[in-house]
Order: structure tokens, then sequence, then C-alpha cells
């Protein structure tokens, strides 16, 4: 199966892993997937029939010799070619049978793992996604998830099997002659050993393999992302020789493991051709000496060839359970990380969660929101706000300025409960918003990026995201309203144009004015605004200090400014150094106390004042 | 057929070590299928006491040991001959697997190789089109799947029909009517196979994009996350997700229930197979048509013999596979390469430059340049002003010889840049873009990446120069601070004169800024240009940029609307004229005009 664009580009998989097998973390991963336990102990059965079945036929070839051959007589030939067409019957139905059920085990698992994994991204908080790339989260959740599934479902298959089918066989031979299957066996533990050894050195072996195929993945990346800015430095050549170097090195490494399968298999026939050998040998004379029958001889020939390819695949899935272990704990880890901000259960019982909320108890949200001593830091070293204060009443627009790090993003995701105080409290309408719900709270909370984010969809579909509901419309008011009605009516198709990923065909000006339009449709009572501060032409610029301003008009907003006009008009401005407030007022009371806020504005800072 | 010449293409030189490997597995399949024979005589002859029926000379050897019963006395000689067919046939498996394995990577190294210099070397107008997720895909799991087929499924084909052609031989030589039994179902299995690849194809293909759309659903999930906390959508999140998982799940499983179909059906006719052959074999060998040992072998042999042919569907499959791979990739190295005139001038550059009645279009599009024509003399500032879509990027991108121009002419110092070597003059036209791309190194690497051995000193200056030293000081581990995802993001700002170090390190006689300060603040900006115009009196500059304040002050001002140049004067000649600078200058400077009464007032 061709490789996933996600896999391509993780370059996380590779951590290290070493560790022994950890019972504990099966364990716990094992009770995600209770649900499968009936399932998993049917491809067992099936798994012990199928290597009992697998094991008897060269019984049946003995049985033909000593019967038919040997004495020279065909009568009850029919009856066991009846035998032995019923059991070829009902061994193609175990394979049918296991496959299926390995594959259903496998495919459920990996939806189910999948399921709680991105229900449980949707309650980590934020600070979650500060910490965690998103490659890493897409990584965890698409071929580890994957790994663990194919390792649970055929892992099973090949262990049950190999390790029946090796007992079957050793208990058979030792049925058949004990001693002779004392010989022929003495080779079983050097093989054993063996491709232990060897299945773990190659899948270390392309384990460096896989390491530097990502190397060379991430340089395609950067020669194809930055051809442009190579060739306008000149740089092709260079880039190339060091291009060179990792190929050069990808293709000794290879070879290198690819040897040491290579290597493997034609030790490991040589070894199981000395227990042949040993069969035949010990075996020949012993029918010479009528100790054994022809028949005899004929299976142990047949059971010694066999022995090998379980012991083979049980090494492989020996190795290849290390790697998998690797993928449940990181797989784990992502799934059982507790949210920092949770709401208490009084409070679900009565307002509902994320996923079930119960509207109908929910008070109306008027938009008052107090800062009271408030503490936060995002690491305890770097403390952001301390003994904060600020009361914001209900219906005030609220302009935070400042250099980068003054606070003014962490005053915005604290209103927002994105996150929550270390000390200290935040109140809406006066009550202290851990007792309301954070679904409460941020329905009513209308929050936009600097840098718009759409899904992939049309146009239409990424404003109604607002609300599921909106007829065409309402979601064309909400365009007309941010201005955006009139570039949208002039693409080809309309509100139905398709963005998102790959449809790079918007300005970010016009990303902006789709992602007001979305904010307005959802009508909320306090606004939050993160200004860009990107530079865009003119014009447009124009355009969407219109939009701005229409939109703040009836709300309580907060606004980390950029643009001088918003600033201009708010009721207040919050002026923040190291996360305190230095000077507060509206615009011509601050200009005229020629403090920190004069001098900002006197030097003049339109565009940008984050650089 | 034009796929397999250009496989062929990338063999070169390598072909041998494939015949290598194609004959290691011949011979140890030889090796292999000696062994069932030498039990067989084993059995037959030695411990049976039947005839040897062998050429003559064979008999001889035997009988000079001593024949029958010297054997039967020393049947490890038997034991160990059987040991050393073994291993011999390890031995040649062992070569044809490291043979293979050079070859194939050799190969992958090769194609590797080529794609990423050819893929530098296309214009930088295939770029701006490209998508870089289908590119990559392509350079990276299409090659593996070459590599793949190459490295091992290639010389299987030729095991399976080594391993055919010598047990049907062997097989029909013993004995006609078994071997006929035997062989019957070969071609069964076969199509079988092949059919059953081929129609599941369909299936592989929806299990795929049933994954690519789940990916898509949590990809943007993970990087909307802020959207959806914002409008409270996690419950619609979750359902959409829960579609998408649950029908990458059914498809899923319906491939792999597709396939237990195959297996279990084809594993019925095989054991039937194998049934087949005892329950007669058997028979004969009860009624004295063939011997026991004759028996041994042919059980054998039908094991040894349909696996490789039921892997032969599969191995078809990924040929094919390996031919859409191949065309994928073929379809990046059909895309011309640009022509870069390597004979073309390499004189010093001085820096005049001229525009003569330019005109360009992107190709199939509509002009995006008309009658463009201009001068500025070594050592001046030009300005450029224009809205989105004016073309006046694709004059800075005509003039890096990024573009060839349609018409007029474009001279630096005299001479038409057609006639300069492309790599030459792109090294003496700095070109700094709006969006520039940072490399994923150290800070130091990436601002002395366009030199050859830029020192520390030599780097610092241009990083003060770009005013980014001072940003740089900042980060923990300085200039040895890593860019990019694994490293420290910047903001566009930052990076913005990250690139323009990396091209004022070059001093580059022209400089060409494609409004690439943009997104660094007002007052960085001014000084990166007071610094510009101190240290670089010589070199002739190009800017475009939105800001009055940066195009007053240029020597010259060109103001462009839909690819002409509507407009051409001095800061003092342009606002006194109506028209698109003096509009744009009202509103920047209205806010400075109010600022300015409001700082009387106050």
């Amino acid at each position: 199966m061709k490789e996933k664009l996600g896999d391509i580009m993780d370059n996380f998989k590779e951590e290290s892993y070493d560790k022994r097998f950890d019972f504990e973390l099966w364990k716990k991963l094992f009770s995600y997937i209770k649900v499968y336990k009936k399932e998993l102990f049917w491809l067992a059965f099936v798994m012990v029939g199928v290597a009992g079945i697998d094991a008897l036929f060269p019984m049946l070839n003995k049985y033909a010799v000593d019967n038919f051959v040997v004495p020279e007589t065909v009568t009850g030939l029919q009856r066991f070619a009846l035998i032995y067409g019923s059991l070829v019957l009902v061994q193609a139905l175990n394979v049918g049978f296991f496959i299926a059920l390995a594959g259903k085990i496998e495919t459920g698992i990996a939806y189910d793992i999948r399921k709680i994994g991105f229900k449980r991204l949707q309650e980590l908080s934020l600070s979650y996604y500060d910490s965690k790339a998103v490659g890493w989260l897409m990584a965890r959740m698409t071929s580890d998830v994957r790994k663990l599934g194919e390792t649970i479902a055929w892992g099973l298959v090949d262990l049950v099997w190999g390790f029946s089918m090796m007992l079957a066989i050793m208990g058979f031979m030792l049925y058949l002659n004990f001693k002779l299957a004392l010989i022929t066996l003495s080779v079983v533990p050097v093989l054993v050993i063996l491709s232990l050894y060897f299945q773990n050195k190659i899948l270390k072996a392309y384990r460096v393999v896989k390491k530097i195929n990502s190397k060379i993945t991430g340089s395609f990346n950067e020669g194809i992302m930055g051809a442009r800015t190579s060739k306008t430095l000149v740089r092709e050549e260079e880039n190339l020789k060091e291009f060179q170097g990792l190929t050069s090195k990808m293709k000794r490494s290879s070879i290198r493991a690819a040897i040491f399968s290579a290597l493997f298999l034609p030790l490991v026939l040589t070894l199981g051709s000395i227990g042949t050998a040993l069969a035949l040998w010990s075996g020949g004379s012993s029918v010479i000496s009528g100790a054994i029958t022809y028949g005899t001889l004929v299976a142990f020939l047949a059971y010694t060839v066999r022995f090998f390819e379980p012991v083979r695949e049980m090494a492989r899935v020996f190795a290849e359970l290390q790697s998998a272990q690797a993928s449940a704990e990181r797989v784990l880890s992502m799934i059982e990380t507790e949210p920092d901000i949770k709401d208490l259960k009084e409070i679900i019982k009565i307002y509902g969660d994320q996923f079930d909320s119960k509207k109908e108890n929910w008070p109306e949200l008027k938009g008052a929101i107090s800062f009271e001593d408030v503490k936060f830091y995002y690491n305890e070293d770097e403390i952001i706000l301390n003994n904060f204060n600020l009361d914001i009443k209900a219906g005030e627009t609220i302009a935070l300025v400042g250099e980068t790090g003054s606070g003014k993003s962490t005053i915005a995701n604290l209103a927002c409960r994105f996150y929550e105080p270390k000390a200290g409290k935040v109140k809406i309408d006066g009550v202290d918003y851990r007792k309301r719900s954070q679904l409460w709270l941020q329905s009513n909370i209308g929050y936009v990026l600097q840098t718009p984010h759409l899904f992939s969809g049309s146009i239409k579909d990424n404003i109604a995201y607002a609300d599921l509901e909106a007829t065409f419309m309402d979601i064309k008011r909400a365009a007309k309203l941010v201005n955006a009605d009139d570039f949208i009516q002039k693409l080809p198709d309309g509100y139905e144009t398709v963005v998102g990923e790959s449809g790079d065909s918007l300005s970010t000006g016009q990303k902006q004015l789709i992602s007001f339009a979305r904010a307005v449709l959802a009508d909320p009572r306090i606004f939050v605004l993160d200004e860009a501060t990107s530079s865009i032409d003119t014009e447009m610029e124009k355009i969407i200090q219109e939009a701005i301003e229409r939109i703040l008009k009836g709300r309580t907003n907060i606004i980390i400014a950029h643009r001088l006009s918003t600033i201009r008009s708010a009721d207040r401005i919050i002026c923040l150094k190291n996360g305190t407030i230095i000077e507060e007022g509206n615009h011509s009371q601050l200009l005229a106390r020629k403090g920190y806020y004069y001098k900002l504005y006197t030097t003049q800072f339109k565009e940008d004042l984050k650089a | 057929m034009k796929n397999l010449k250009l496989l062929l293409k990338f063999m070169k030189g390598k072909k041998l070590l494939y015949l290598g490997s194609l004959l290691s597995i011949g011979v140890a399949t030889v090796f292999t299928l000696l062994s069932p024979l030498v039990l067989r005589v084993g059995i037959d002859n030695i411990i049976g006491g039947k005839e040897f029926e062998a050429a003559p000379w064979v008999i001889n050897i035997i009988n000079r040991f001593g024949g029958r019963e010297f054997f039967l006395e020393s049947l490890w000689i038997l034991a160990i001959l059987l040991v050393i067919l073994t291993g011999l046939r390890g031995l040649f498996l062992y070569f044809k697997g490291k043979w293979a394995a050079v070859a194939a990577e050799s190969v992958a190294e090769n194609i590797r190789d080529t794609l990423y210099d050819h893929l530098q070397h296309l214009p930088f107008s295939y770029h701006v089109k490209s998508e870089t997720g289908d590119l990559i895909q392509r350079c990276t799991s299409d090659l593996e799947t070459i590599r793949r087929f190459l490295a091992m499924q290639l010389v299987e084909v030729g095991r399976a029909i080594f391993m055919v052609a010598i047990i049907a031989y062997v097989l029909f030589s013993l004995n006609f009517k078994l071997a006929l039994i035997s062989m019957a179902v070969v071609p069964i299995v076969f199509s079988f196979a092949v059919i059953f690849f081929m129609k599941i194809k369909k299936a592989f293909k929806l299990s795929d994009e049933a994954e690519a759309e789940m990916s898509t659903v949590l990809q943007e999930n993970l990087t909307g996350v802020r959207v959806v906390r914002a409008f409270t959508r996690q419950k619609h999140e979750v359902e959409k997700f829960d579609k998408k998982n649950l029908k990458h799940r059914d498809l899923t499983y319906r491939l792999i229930y597709l396939l237990a179909w195959y297996w279990g059906l084809s594993d019925l006719i095989c054991m039937f197979q194998i049934g087949a052959v005892l329950v007669f074999g058997s028979y004969w060998a009860a009624t004295g048509t063939i011997t026991l040992g004759t028996l041994v072998v042919f059980t054998t042999y039908e094991g040894m013999l349909l696996w490789p042919v039921r892997q032969m569907g599969r191995i078809l499959t990924d040929m094919g596979k390996m031919f859409v791979s191949l065309e994928r990739i073929g379809e990046i190295l059909a895309e011309e390469r640009e022509e870069l005139n390597e004979k073309g001038l390499k004189k010093e550059i001085k820096g005049k430059i001229e525009f003569e009645d330019v005109y360009f279009a992107y190709e199939g599009q509509e002009e995006v340049l008309k009658n463009i024509s201009f001068d500025v003399e070594k050592g001046e500032t030009l300005a450029i002003l224009g809205s989105t879509g004016s073309g006046k990027s694709t004059l800075l991108y005509l003039l890096a010889g990024l573009y060839d121009y349609d018409q007029g002419k474009i001279k630096i110092d005299g001479h038409e840049i057609t006639e300069y070597n492309k790599k030459y003059l792109r090294d003496q036209v700095g070109l700094v873009l709006q969006e520039p791309f940072l490399f994923a190194r150290s800070m130091k690497e990436n601002i002395g990446i366009a030199v050859e051995e830029a020192d520390d000193a030599k780097i610092f200056e241009a990083a003060r120069r770009a005013a980014i030293h001072d940003v740089i000081l900042n980060f923990d581990e300085e200039y040895e601070t890593f860019v990019g995802e694994r490293g420290v993001s910047l903001s566009g700002g930052q990076k913005q004169r990250v690139a323009i170090a990396r091209t004022l390190i070059k001093e580059p006689p022209i400089l060409l800024f494609d409004d690439s300060l943009s997104a660094v603040d007002t007052e960085t900006d001014a000084a990166i240009r007071q610094e510009l115009k101190e240290r670089n009196k010589n070199v002739t500059t190009i800017i475009i940029s939105h800001r009055v304040t940066t195009l007053a002050e240029a020597d010259k001002i060109l103001v462009m609307e839909d690819g002409e140049i509507v407009q051409r004067g001095t800061h003092q000649e342009l606002i006194k004229r109506e028209g698109m600078y003096k509009r744009v200058w009202k509103i920047q400077n209205s806010l400075e005009l109010e600022m300015k009464n409001e700082r009387e007032v106050g």
C-alpha cells in the first residue's frame, strides 16, 4: 500500500525505543479495546485450529505411505481422500474466517482508538496544543493507531499460529518417534536464538534507514518549498551536493539492512537442513533396522522443513511488538492526558458538556468581564500576569496595546477561558466563570484570530461554521455586513467557491473578511479580536477597517490592536507592559497625559507593533 | 513503453547486477529442487533398495564408492550432501538478495538525485504552481514503490519462472500422468490471482482515499483548533470525524474481507491440488506405477510450486502500481528544465537598468505587463507602488531572469539580460522575496547560505545591517538557534529580515525588494533603509512597498495599475498630481496629519 502523506511527513516517528516488554502498558491499552475480547478469543481459537490442521497434513502423508504405498493396497484410499478433502475445506474456511476476523479486529481497534483520541483532542485545553506540534498529533492519530490495530490483530494471528504449530509439530514428532524427535529438534534452540538475534538486527537496521529516509523527505520538502528562494540565491549546486550526501548514506544503510535480511534466510535454511539431515541419517538407519516405518521418515522430513516457518514468524512478531509498544506508549500518553480546564461535575450536570449541552439551563450572558487579582504563567519561571485587575463593562470596547510579551494575548485567552488563572478569578457578569460551563461562555464569545483559518469547503460552508442552521440569507447578510459580499460575488463560483488548503486563491485580506463574516453570523455577546499585523494593500485595509467598526457595535469587545483606527475608536485603551497596566483611558485622555501611549503614538505605530 | 524506457535508463550500469541476481536465484532454485531428489534417492534406492535409474556415469561413480551398501552404511554422506546443497542454495540466495539490493538501492539513489536536481532546475513558474504535497509524495512514496519492486519483486518473477520451468521438467520426466495432475492447477491459480488483484485495485484505492479524507479532517481540526473552540464546534467536529473514521474502517474492512475470500479460495484450490497429488500418487505408488521416493518428490515440489504462483498475482498488480509510480515520476522529469544560458556573459555588473517597451504574460494568461519602459541609473533607488495584481512583482522577476519577457528589452549595463549567464545574473541581482523561505538550519547557516565560506564577522555584520542581530542574540542559542519546526518560529518580519541579511552578505550591485519589508515595523523599516542608503551608495535598488514613507525617499517612483505604469516621478511631483499615489498618500497621511493636530491640541 502506498505511504500516506501524513506518514511521509512524520518526523516524529523515530524516537528511540529499546525497552523491555511493558506489561502494564499493554494492560492499559487492552482496557480500551475490551469490546473485542470475544473476537480476539475466537481469533485465537481459529488460529489454533489452523495450526493444528497445518501440522496434521504431514501425518496424512505418513498415513498414506504406511497404509497404501508400503503395503501396496488401495483399499480405504477413497475414504482417505474424502477425509483429506474435508480437512482442506475446513482449513480453507478457517483461513478465510481468520483473515476476515483479524481484519474486523484491526479496523475496529483503529476506529475505536481514533474515536477516543479525537474526542480527547477536542476536550484538551489549548495549553496542550501549545506543547505539541500538529505533525506530532497527526502521527499519533494516523500511523501509530494503524500500527496498533495491525499488531494486535495480526500479531495475535502469528503468535497463536506459530506457537500452536510448534507445539503440534513437536507433539507429533515426539509421538512418532521420541528419540528421532529429540535428535531432529536439537537444532531448534539454535534456530530460535538465531531468529531472535537477526530479527532484532534487521529491525534496527531498517530503523536507521527510516531515520535517513525522513531526512530525505525533509530535504525534498525544503528543496521544493524553497526552490524559488534557492533560485534567487543561486544555490542549486550546493543543495544538490548536500542532498547527494544524504542519498548515498541512504544507499549504504539500505544495503546494509538488506544484507542482514539476505543473510538471515540462508542461515535459517541451512540450520533447518541440518535437522532434516539428522532425520535422514538416523531415521534412515532406523527404517532399515525396522525401528520406524517409511511413512514416519517421510513425515519427519516434512516436519523439519515446516518447523522453521513458525519460528521465523514468531521472532518477527516479537521484534515488531517492540515498536508497537512505542506506538502504544505515545497514543496512550495522548488519550490519557487530562485537560487542564475541566468543568465541575455539578456544573456539567446543569449545563451539559462540550458534546451534550443543556442550553435550556443556560443563563443569559450580558457581557461584563472582570479580572480579580489574576495570576498567570505558562511556565513558572516566567510569570506573565500578577495581581492583575481589570473591569470591563457590558458593551464596552477595550483596546489592548503593548509590546510582544506584555500579556495582551494572555488576557484575551483568559477571557475566553482557553486558559484559567493560576490564582484569582475571572468573572463574567459578576460570577466566577468556573461556576459556569466552558461551552456556555465560549458559545457567547466570538474570537477572530490574527491568521484566519478556513476549513476546506465552500465559502458558504465556512461562514456557516458559526451557525450550522443558518440559511443562505443569513450567510449573505453576514458577508454583506463585513464587506465580503462584493468580492465573493465576483468569484466565478460565488459562495460555492472552494477554499481551504488547496484553494489558495484568496488573498489574506479576503480570508480575513470571511472569518469576520463567520464571527458576525455567530452574533456573540463578547467579541475578541486579535488584529492581524500582516501588510495588506491600502485599499483593502480600508475595507477591513469598516468591517471591524460594524462588527464591534453592540458588544463587549476586547481587541489586541495594531491598527490606529481601531485603537482610536475604543472606549478604553489599556497600555500593558510586562503584565501590568501602565496607562488606561480613551485616546484623547491618554494623549493628554503625554506618557507611554503618547510616545508610542507619536513614533507612529500604524501597522505593526509586534515585530 | 515510455515508462519502461525510463526505468531502463535509471537502471543503466546496474543491469549486470540484476542479471547476476537473476542467475543466482536460478542456481538457488536448482539447489532447492535438488534436495528432494537427494531425499528420493535416499529413500528409494539406498534405504528402499530399488535399482538406481540414472546415467551410467553416475551409477559408475556410485559403484566405485561401493554401491548401495556403502551408502547405506554411511548415510551421513547423504545427510551432509543435503546440508551442502542447502548451504549452496543459501549462498546463492544471499547473492541474489545482496545484488538485488545493491542494484535497487543504486537505482533509487539515481532517481532521487535526478529528481532533486531536476526539480531545482525547473523554471520559477513551475514552482509557483506546483503542489508541494503532491510532489513530495511522488518523490518519496512513488519512488519507494519502484524501489521495493526492484529490490524484492523483480527477482521473484525470475524465481517463479525458474521454479515452474524446472519443476515441470523434473515432474514430467519422473511421471507424466502425475505431473499433469500436479501442474493442472498452476494456470488456474495464476489467472485467479491476476484477475483477483486487478479487481481488488479499486478496493485498495477506496480505502486509501478514505484514509486521506480522514486525515484531512483531522489535520484541519488540529490546525484550526482555536476556531473550533471559538465557535464551540467540538460536537460537530467529533461527528464529522466519526463519519470519516467510520467510512475508513468500513472500506478497509471490505478490502480485507475481499482478501479473506481470495486467500481462502486460493488455499482451497492449492490444498485440493496437493491432496489430489497425494491421493493419486499413493494410488500409483501402491499399484507400483511410481516409487515412494517419487511420491515424496511430488508432494514436496507441489508445495514449493504453488506459493510463487500465487504470489505472481500480487507481483503483477504491484508491477502495475510500479509503472503508475514511474509515470508520475516521469511526469516531473518530462517538465522542461530552465534554459540557463550557461555560455552567456559573466561581465562585471555595474548597475544601470533599462526597460524598453517590455510586455509579459504568464503562460496562457492575459498580459500582466504592458509597455513598460523606465531607466534606473547606477546607485539610484526606484520605488514602485501598486495594488495586488498590478504586475509589480512580475517586473522584478523579469529583471532577475526568473521569467523570460515576451517583447521589448531589459538591459543591464547596456547588455540585454538574455545575453548574461542566468545564474551569474541572479547572483548579481539580489532579489528578496516577500515571503522568503528559510532553511531548517541554524540562524548562522541561514544568513551565510548563499556565500562560500562566510565567516562569523561577515554574518554578524549582515545581520546587524538587516536589523536582526539583536533579535538573534536574544534567542537562547543565539546564532546557533535552529529555524523551523524543531526550532524557533520567527515572525513574518523577522523572516524577512533574515532574508535581507542573507542577500546583503552577497553584496550584489543590484538589490530588489519585493515588498520584503512589509511585515517589518515602520521604525525598523526606516532603519534598514537608512543603513542601505549610507553603505550602498553604488548599489542600484528597486523597492516595492505600500508605505508612502518608504516610497517618498526614493529617487524615482513608479505607480503601476493593471500591468501598466500609470504615474511616474518623485514624491514631490506625484503628490501634486491626481491619481493613485496621491490617494494612498492622503489615506496614510491623514492619520499623520490628524496626529499632528492632536499633538498640538493635546
